[in-house]
């Protein structure tokens, strides 16, 4: 390969001289296409389901922009380097949370955002999606695997305060996706399956007793609303209605792009964020639902593929939990319109309109690149 | 034996983690597999019954309002009920174009142009696709007709039965039970979208805006399928709503009318409290006003009338009417300076007919310009004799004073569920250098003592002030409420379904025979010698502790100069009354309080009488059986 010894190369040198373009970028080429298609077709989609309104397009392509540029400027960063300053940004990220707690600016019924008038309004919650891999997989990458019962009591401890805080926003979809996050670090860092098993077995007979020893009547009755949304039709049961409806009657191949009627004639709340797949699964029916999932499964097995691939423990176990967190979006967020699942408020990546999940996600992805890219040309036989 | 060195095995590391992630791949794989299959029964399984559903809206959730919860006065008369009444709905999406429909409904109608504008406004409130908004209530027969045989003009125009709320005691209890009325738009923002969205009244005032929640019940709801034109085909699901919980008052309807008749049309108000339970028996406020004229929506004329009107129907005196008490605050001086120890049954104080304060001249007088001579607490009570009450609230500062008449519930609102009660104001040190910006002066300590001055208080604080002397310092805070389907308030508590509150420490006397002292001191307001209301106390089968008070009305506005005669008559003192009896065993107390009526003990202190003897004696004028006590109980005198 490298027939010039005049010089002594480092490995560097090795690496700028086969790259390419997107190499330098630190790109990850079939990655950057999958996200690419689910970009376009996410618009394409939002183009109907928002009733063809040009500035919900607009809005989400400059979104989607600004998303290709964090994930750009993402991907440069060592992996090294986010495993250095991990602790530190969870402790901020903590520290955000308890600042919403007490300070936070309230919408909806919600205690989300943290507001300096005239200046920024964000979301914490948001950085926490991707803190907490990071942290996690910063902290088990120290230790040697399985996680020894310890290690994993100090891990359930630093995913259990964002998760509780989160959730007393009230966000359970967020709070959820946090949990499964730093879950998955444990999962792929090789948490025994018997100690998974033992907590699902525990957890049965906790909620029976539960149940019928602690709740109230009023608080079972939410509960069952929740796991049942069809029960309560004025509510939340009335999108679950509908958006079946709306899947069912596109059938196989679909009524057609922007010939969805359930979703023009304001019969779908939400049919261009959270419930957008339900547009879609009218429109462009099974096999419109099928291509979307294969894409899907695609990103989800190049992440699994940078995963196993991954040089160093932090990177394979960082991967590892962004790509399977992903899938959990997918998978709540189809279930949930499908009636399969309780109706938490998790978008449809990419297809989803909602500008900070698609930069969060893109940042993820990010990420995967960089641990990609960012690689030592050493003992690689 | 030494520990072998953990050393970090990569290659291990990495199978690991290449196992977990063909694990992972794999239930990606079969979760995947089961959102499809899902896919797969809704579209190509439940495919015929989605497109039908889908193809013409056809289906639709309709909410099934829950029926309001009645009201029964404590004998199970009705207060409110429920009475059906038809009105016209209109569905803008089945109407297409409404605008031209609503054109046609005022044309059909022979409405104007203002009534237009109305609906309008109402159906720009739908909340849900395809709901029937209600735009007119009350339809007539007429009304109903001059619709169906239109009904072909009037796509998404239908006349609906709905139950309306029915006052059917009328006026009597406008300002204690109070009404409902449609929801408004800044109600509709704080409420319940899913439990209101059938319901389109919401209690407004008095008990129905209060237990708001437990009479309202829960919406059911009707998944139905209708054909085009929105007629309902078929159920698919039904499911019932809960009516709101039925709720008996502590007030007697008897009682209510007796008091008002005692009023004989004058302006005024009258609470009678079970000093037992603080079950609120009676309230009058007159005069009163019609509660069925909101529930649809009043008229802009007539509720201008009532707004406007000189008695000030809508005003409710014994919640929000503030008035200083005069004399019948002094039995709770009293028992301040009993407790305070500045004073005993026995002290007795001199009267020239005014006080003045060391080194001042001024004198402050007693009503009885001649002087009462020397005077003991029974005596000052029963002649209401003011010098000793200068002298007693000099003894006691203002600071015991406000003290011990903020524990008798004076200055803060003492009521459990009566709606927007007014707080009153009992005056400190504190409060008016807060307010006022000055120091407390001696002089304003000496008015206090009298019940004038910065005090302000309801008819209804009167009232729990003195059932606390008959309940010997017991807190009861009054409330409506005696219990909703059967469950008492602490049940209601327990279960959640109603808020806890606190009730305010009872008043411990250091000594317990002084309340019989202050008891003795009111018994000899109405059945002493020289009592001043011992009129009322002639031939009572019952002994009753009273004590009269007058209250002075306002300066005269400028405005209001020349118009001397109706001046005048609006501007005379306020005639005060407070009793309980049976002295010895208290079923009742009661505050009365005649507007411009001038004097307590000779216009208020009959009133009281009046509703004293509707409750506590039967048709033969005797006392109830349920009442009597052995005829050897006495008053306890001191020793």
């Amino acid at each position: 390969m490298n027939s010039n010894f005049d010089r002594t190369l480092s490995s560097d040198d090795v690496l700028r001289r086969r790259s390419t373009l997107l190499q330098r970028l630190h790109i990850d080429g079939p990655l950057l296409l999958l996200l690419l298609t689910l970009g376009a077709v996410g618009l394409f989609i939002l183009w109907s389901a928002g009733g063809k309104h040009w500035g919900l397009l607009f809005k989400q392509a400059t979104s989607f922009g600004i998303g290709l540029l964090a994930m750009t400027v993402i991907a440069q960063i060592e992996p090294r380097l986010m495993a250095r300053w991990a602790p530190l940004a969870y402790g901020m990220g903590v520290l955000l949370l308890l600042a919403v707690e007490f300070f936070g600016y309230t919408a909806m019924g919600a205690t989300r955002w943290i507001n300096i008038p005239g200046v920024i309004r964000f979301q914490p919650s948001e950085f926490m999606k991707l803190l907490m891999p990071i942290t996690i997989a910063w902290y088990l990458s120290g230790r040697s695997l399985p996680p020894s019962f310890k290690h994993l009591a100090i891990a359930l401890a630093l995913i259990g305060v964002p998760f509780v805080l989160i959730l007393k926003q009230p966000d359970l979809g967020t709070a959820m996706l946090v949990l499964a996050s730093g879950a998955f670090v444990l999962y792929i860092g090789g948490l025994r399956w018997w100690w998974i098993g033992g907590v699902i077995a525990a957890a049965v007979p906790t909620a029976v007793a539960m149940w019928y020893f602690v709740l109230h009547d009023y608080q079972k009755q939410r509960v069952l609303t929740f796991l049942d949304p069809e029960s309560d039709p004025l509510g939340t049961g009335w999108n679950i209605i509908q958006s079946k409806a709306a899947i069912g009657s596109g059938g196989v191949f679909g009524k057609g792009w922007l010939f969805g009627t359930q979703s023009h004639l304001d019969f779908l709340p939400e049919s261009h964020t959270d419930f957008i797949i339900a547009v879609l699964s009218e429109e462009f029916g099974m096999v419109g639902v099928c291509l979307l999932l294969l894409v899907y499964l695609l990103l989800i097995a190049r992440g699994l593929v940078i995963t196993v691939q991954a040089q160093t423990l932090f990177g394979k176990l960082l991967a590892g939990s962004i790509t399977l967190t992903f899938f959990v979006y997918v998978f709540v967020n189809i279930g949930m319109v499908s009636g399969l699942l309780p109706v938490v408020g998790v978008p449809l990546p990419f297809i989803s309109y909602g500008g900070t999940s698609l930069v969060t996600l893109m940042s993820g992805f990010g990420i995967l690149m960089a641990i990609h890219t960012h690689r030592k040309w050493i003992a690689q036989v | 034996m030494p520990q072998p060195i953990q050393l970090k095995d990569h290659e291990r590391d990495a199978r690991l983690v290449r196992s977990r992630a063909v694990v992972g791949a794999i239930f990606v794989l079969l979760l995947t597999g089961v959102l499809v299959a899902r896919m797969y029964f809704l579209q190509v399984i439940q495919y015929e019954h989605h497109s039908t559903l889908a193809e013409n809206n056809r289906i639709h959730v309709q909410p099934l309002p829950p029926t309001r919860g009645l009201i029964y006065d404590r004998n199970g008369v009705i207060i409110a009920d429920n009475r059906p009444s038809f009105s016209l709905t209109v569905s803008r999406e089945r109407a297409g174009d409404w605008p031209q429909v609503l054109d046609s409904v005022v044309e059909v109608l022979g409405l104007g142009e203002e009534e237009r504008a109305l609906f309008e406004k109402r159906l720009r409130q739908g909340r849900r696709p395809f709901e029937p908004v209600p735009i007119l209530f009350e339809l007539s027969e007429e009304q109903i007709a001059r619709i169906a045989v239109n009904q072909f003009r009037l796509p998404g125009v239908d006349v609906v039965a709905q139950l309306v709320r029915h006052y059917p005691q009328g006026e009597h209890f406008a300002h204690s039970v109070g009404y409902v009325g449609r929801i408004n738009e800044r109600e509709l923002k704080q409420l319940d979208p899913v439990d209101y969205s059938g319901t389109h009244h919401i209690g407004k005032t008095g008990t129905e805006k209060f237990y708001e929640d437990l009479l309202h019940g829960q919406v059911g709801y009707e998944e139905v399928e209708t054909n085009a034109r929105g007629r309902v085909l078929r159920v698919l699901k039904h499911t019932d709503p809960v009516p709101g919980k039925d709720i008996t008052l502590h007030l007697d309807l008897k009682l209510q009318e007796a008091a008002e008749a005692a009023l004989a049309g004058r302006r005024g108000a009258i609470i009678a409290l079970e000093p037992a339970t603080g079950g609120v028996l009676a309230m009058v406020s007159q005069p009163s006003y019609n509660p069925n004229l909101f529930v649809t929506g009043i008229g802009f004329k007539e509720y201008a009338a009532l707004r406007d009107s000189i008695d000030r129907p809508l005003y409710n005196r014994v919640l929000r009417g503030l008035y200083p008490p005069g004399s019948t605050i002094k039995p709770q001086v009293a028992l301040a300076g009993l407790d305070a120890g500045v004073i005993n049954a026995a002290s007795r104080v001199y009267d020239p007919g005014f006080y003045q304060l060391p080194g001042n001249t001024h004198k402050y007088r007693n009503w009885n310009r001649s002087g009462d001579g020397w005077v003991s607490l029974d005596l000052a009570l029963a002649r209401s004799n003011d010098t000793y009450f200068y002298d007693l609230a000099i003894k006691l500062g203002i600071d015991r004073l406000h003290h011990y008449m903020s524990a008798f519930g004076l200055g803060q609102r003492v009521s459990l569920d009566l709606f927007e009660e007014a707080s009153g104001l009992m005056p400190s040190r504190e409060w008016k250098r807060v307010n006022r910006r000055q120091g407390w002066y001696p002089g304003e300590t000496v008015i206090t003592g009298i019940g004038q001055g910065y005090m302000l208080t309801t008819p209804l604080q009167l009232a729990q002030a003195t059932a606390l002397i008959a309940s010997r310092g017991q807190w009861r805070r009054p409330r409506l409420l005696k219990d909703a389907d059967g469950m008492t308030p602490e049940q209601l508590v327990a279960r959640e379904l109603l808020e806890a509150d606190e009730t305010p420490p009872n008043i411990v006397a250091k000594d317990p025979r002084y309340w019989d002292q202050v008891t003795h001191g009111m018994v000899e307001v109405v059945h002493g010698e020289r009592g001043t209301a011992r009129k009322i106390g002639l031939g009572s089968p019952y002994r009753i502790a009273g004590k009269s008070g007058t209250a002075q009305v306002v300066a005269i506005r400028q405005g209001e100069r020349y118009d001397r005669n109706k001046v005048r008559e609006r501007h005379r003192d306020h005639a005060l009354f407070v009793a309980f009896a049976p002295a010895d065993d208290p079923k009742i107390a009661v505050a009365v309080m005649v507007e411009n009526g001038e004097s307590g003990s000779g216009v208020a202190g009959p009133v009281a009488k009046q509703v004293l003897d509707a409750w506590l004696l039967d048709e033969q004028g005797r006392l109830k059986a349920e009442f009597a006590l052995p005829q050897t109980a006495e008053v306890p005198r001191e020793q």
